[in-house]
């Protein structure tokens, strides 16, 4: 891997540390985006709208990053919009009975050294290789 | 204060999102694609994240309180249990499928031109709305 990709991986990285313990020393709250959605959908008033206001700070922070560097996603262009609905299903179904995700098991809680997110992650990165495989390499789809 | 510093650590967490790569399915599924040609970065994002983190938490746990609040909103470490492993692997096909996970599919909203999040983020809501449906294995063995 070229230096290019490294050094832009391990900042966004520090970005990402930097944002989840400042919320810890600031709210006192873990920065797990899946939780934070579950928030949105449960919560009423103050505690809702602190949510929305994660949310869309996030949304900001990523169309800055886009504003600035002039890199814009690219949608895939065959990629099946059901099979997108889909993918967001499971991932929404899933990290709600798992209660979190890449970010509340897959940063905060190995940060933390918990045991449920040690597993939590190890089951989830598995069966996503194991699905990339199947999807890619079985049924030809990128 | 408190709002301020929510919308500003999402802001930080969304540049950071875009900044790593993890806003790009491409090089997530590069990531997963083990068997393919397959791209590392992504175990330098989560490496320098929980590095930072992990040093970060241990050092503010020591604290009395949040900055903004009366405690911290952290629950005991729980155990692994059959919901944990079902949701996870629920998750990991999801993620696997697409190479969205929640905090890039909601980031990328605010990209123009890409309406491949909307249709990921409305699934992603429905499910989330769904899980709130699932039985709790706890409740059902308290109550007999």
């Amino acid at each position: 891997m070229a230096l290019a990709d490294f050094l832009p991986a391990a900042g966004g990285g520090l970005l990402i540390g930097a944002a989840a313990s400042g919320l810890l020393l600031l709210n006192g709250r873990i920065a797990g985006v899946s939780g934070i959605l579950r928030g949105f959908l449960a919560e009423h008033g103050t505690a809702f709208r602190e949510r929305v206001l994660f949310l869309l700070g996030l949304i900001a922070g990523s169309a800055l990053y886009a504003l600035f560097s002039g890199q814009y996603p690219v949608p895939r262009s065959a990629f099946p919009a059901w099979l997108l609905a889909l993918s967001g299903l499971l991932v929404g179904l899933g990290t709600g009975l798992a209660k979190g995700c890449t970010s509340g098991h897959g940063v905060c809680g190995l940060a933390r050294l918990s045991r449920r997110s040690f597993g939590a992650v190890g089951i989830f990165l598995g069966t996503a290789v194991l699905t990339t495989y199947l999807v890619r390499h079985w049924w030809g789809i990128y | 204060m408190r709002q301020f510093s929510q919308f500003v650590c999402g802001l930080v967490f969304g540049l950071g999102l875009a900044l790593a790569g993890m806003t790009s399915p491409q090089k997530v599924l590069a990531f997963l694609d083990v068997t393919g040609t397959w791209n590392p970065a992504l175990l330098f994002v989560l490496g320098s994240a929980v590095g930072v983190t992990g040093l970060a938490f241990h050092w503010i746990l020591q604290r009395p309180r949040p900055v903004f609040d009366s405690c911290f909103h952290i629950g005991p470490p729980g155990k692994i249990d059959r919901k944990l492993v079902a949701g996870s692997i629920l998750f990991g096909i999801g993620w696997g499928i697409s190479g969205y996970c929640p905090g890039p599919g909601i980031a990328l909203l605010g990209a123009p031109g890409n309406p491949e999040t909307a249709v990921f983020v409305s699934g992603l809501l429905l499910g989330s709305g769904l899980a709130f449906a699932w039985p709790d294995q706890q409740a059902k063995t308290g109550r007999t």
